[in-house]
């Protein structure tokens, strides 16, 4: 049995609280209407970057100037300033609210590529995994929690406290003919019954796979096994089809003119490699505490051959998707990438760098692999390169330009780590951390590589 | 200099293993193994040193992407940068989405065939080359250890017996 220590405890409150206090202030930061708007830019305007975008709209005066000096072209010009202001406006209130989006999807997807990797060693009847399982529940036991806030997150984007899905604006969606066609698909009633039939049936899962888990300890027969075993399988038929409509509902529609095909694997690589790195990072801090008797350093090397294969498998994919738009070049779709390489250049190219070339450098070496602090390291800068990966994906469709890695983007991550620490901790006291009577445990205890 | 060699043959390969053990714990020099299917942890029990092919092949691989990259560098950009379908041919770095395939083809392409060819060279194996087989049947379902004769041969002899291996030969060898 593993006792959640108190410092540790101690430790993910200090996170949660300043967490709180971070998303607070961040929320309280952000310009409430347009003249607030206004005199920011005008503050700006006086370091380097304000300055540029003052001489342009000052060259732009000079143009309007020559060709016409009609009234109505002023009042046009006064019109597109208000709408300019507007813009901004939006995208400096989205800032707090996408930080904390970016942040409560990328943890409770940790748990569920967690547990998406916990159901496939079931129905593959992996030999080497089961001392791992509990381990794999306990992080799992993160998805109830935050598949509620998450939910009520969604409840509230539709209750219009934020501009996170321009398409849920009716204002919007009158005037855009894209998003007017896309009205079967993208209503808020839908799309929220969608999310609600997904979590639940993930969250379903979750609950009797545990159950039946901790049911065979003390089972005379393998019947709760082959249960599990079974509903196993069926949740991973419903996990690829919900996990694909998912990443367009969640993550897609924050850009409603944009599509991609393979965006549902892309998604899904992003969270599965970040679950695999979060079970070898709880594995060895368990180890390291003396909690995991059975587990020896050939199970910390399959994890860590897991971390660099899926590592691969997402650079893979992120560059068919990107190499696909990039080459063909057509304008509806090239969009989507040329706002990310010209506004968010080093966090585009710089997932590329931690997600790939970072692990793929020093994930290769099979000795590197039983090596715990080789392992800390790389699953730190995996999990940092996939959270870059899914503000990547968010931000600029929310806050644009106005982006940037400050109070409210690392308070929400602080808040949610710490609910994450506590919530797996908490559940990694409830049961004994070895399974007893898996048919494959014995095998799983002499595992060696 | 005598160079008498002892052939021990054994019938199955967990006997094979507890033999190697005992003959490395009594200090005999293990010449050589013959198996017909590889023994899993004959290497560890023999003390062989591990492969170093991997190291082999990861060189290989760099040497294949740097290869590719300076080829269409030298290509596509330097010798003769045309304009075709409106690919922007002034810098590698501009063009290099397209040329990603081939780059992770040939690190493939070299790491993969170098490596086996340095195999091939390494463990002298090509295509007429004479087999050295002790006992055609150690190929089908018998294991054989050789063991260099130093000192008493009777003795020798009687060790390897106790090792239960089904026939001991001492063999002259050329």
């Amino acid at each position: 049995m593993y006792t959640f220590s108190s410092k540790l405890k101690t430790f993910s409150f200090i996170l949660m609280a300043i967490g709180i206090l971070g998303i607070g202030y961040g929320f309280l930061n952000a310009p409430k209407d347009i003249q607030e708007v206004e005199t920011l830019l005008a503050a700006e305007s006086h370091d380097g970057h304000g300055a540029e975008h003052h001489e342009e709209t000052k060259v732009a005066d000079e143009a309007h100037g020559t060709i016409s000096h009609d009234n109505a072209e002023v009042a046009h010009h006064d019109a597109e300033h208000t709408e300019h202001l507007n813009h901004v406006l939006h995208q400096l209130q989205n800032k707090p609210w996408a930080a904390l989006y970016v942040a409560c999807i990328f943890f409770m997807l940790i748990a569920m590529g967690t547990l998406a990797f916990y159901a496939i060693q079931i129905v593959a009847q992996a030999g080497w995994s089961p001392v791992l399982f509990r381990v794999m529940q306990a992080i799992t036991a993160y998805l109830p929690v935050g598949s509620a806030i998450f939910f009520i997150f969604l409840i509230l984007c539709g209750l219009h406290f934020n501009h996170l899905f321009i398409w849920l604006d009716p204002e919007v969606v009158a005037h855009d003919e894209l998003i007017a066609n896309k009205v079967g698909y993208l209503n808020f009633p839908f799309w929220i019954l969608r999310a609600a039939i997904f979590l639940a049936g993930w969250n379903l899962y979750r609950f009797y796979t545990a159950k039946y888990c901790v049911a065979q300890d003390g089972a005379n027969d393998n019947s709760f096994y082959k249960k599990n075993f079974k509903i196993t399988a069926g949740f991973l038929v419903f996990f690829i089809v919900s996990e694909s409509i998912m990443s367009w509902d969640w993550i897609m529609s924050v850009d409603p003119h944009w599509f991609s095909t393979l965006f549902g694997w892309y998604v899904f690589a992003s969270f599965f490699v970040s679950g695999i790195t979060t079970i070898a990072l709880v594995t060895v801090y368990l180890k390291s505490k003396g909690f995991l008797e059975y587990v020896n350093t050939s199970h910390i090397h399959d994890l860590a051959k897991f971390m660099f294969g899926i590592s691969i498998f997402w650079t893979y994919l992120w560059f068919s998707q990107f190499m696909l738009v990039w080459y063909a070049n057509i304008p509806e779709e090239i969009t989507y990438f040329i706002t990310r390489i010209q506004l968010y250049n080093l966090p585009f190219f710089g997932a590329i760098v931690m997600n790939f070339v970072f692990p793929l450098l020093i994930l290769l070496n099979t000795d590197f692999k039983r090596l715990s602090w080789v392992i800390v390291m790389a699953g730190v800068v995996i999990l940092a390169g996939h959270y870059i990966d899914f503000f990547n994906m968010i931000m600029p469709g929310t806050v644009g330009d106005r982006w940037f890695i400050g109070v409210s983007e690392i308070s929400s991550v602080l808040f949610f780590l710490g609910l994450f620490i506590f919530t797996v901790f908490t559940a990694l006291s409830k049961n004994p951390l070895l399974p007893k009577r898996n048919p494959f445990i014995e095998e799983s205890k002499h595992f060696h590589y | 200099m005598s160079n008498k060699v002892i052939y021990a043959i054994y019938n199955d390969d967990d006997i094979l293993m507890d033999a190697v053990k005992k003959t490395r714990a009594a200090h005999h020099h293990i010449e050589e193994v013959f198996t017909p299917f590889p023994v899993h942890g004959l290497d560890k029990a023999m003390g062989l040193a591990p492969t170093r092919l991997a190291i082999c092949s990861f060189i290989y691989g760099c040497i294949g992407i740097s290869f590719a990259t300076w080829m269409m560098n030298f290509v596509m950009i330097q010798d003769w940068p045309q304009d075709i379908g409106g690919k922007p041919s002034f810098s590698y770095i501009e063009n290099m989405p397209a040329f990603v395939p081939i780059m992770f083809e040939m690190t493939v392409f070299f790491a993969a065939h170098l490596m086996v060819i340095t195999f091939y060279m390494r463990s002298r194996l090509w295509p007429f080359k004479e087999a050295e087989n002790p006992d055609v049947r150690t190929t089908d379902d018998h294991f054989l250890m050789e063991v260099a004769v130093n000192g008493n041969e009777e003795e020798l002899v009687s060790f390897f017996q106790g090792t239960g291996a089904v026939e001991v030969k001492i063999i002259e060898k050329h």
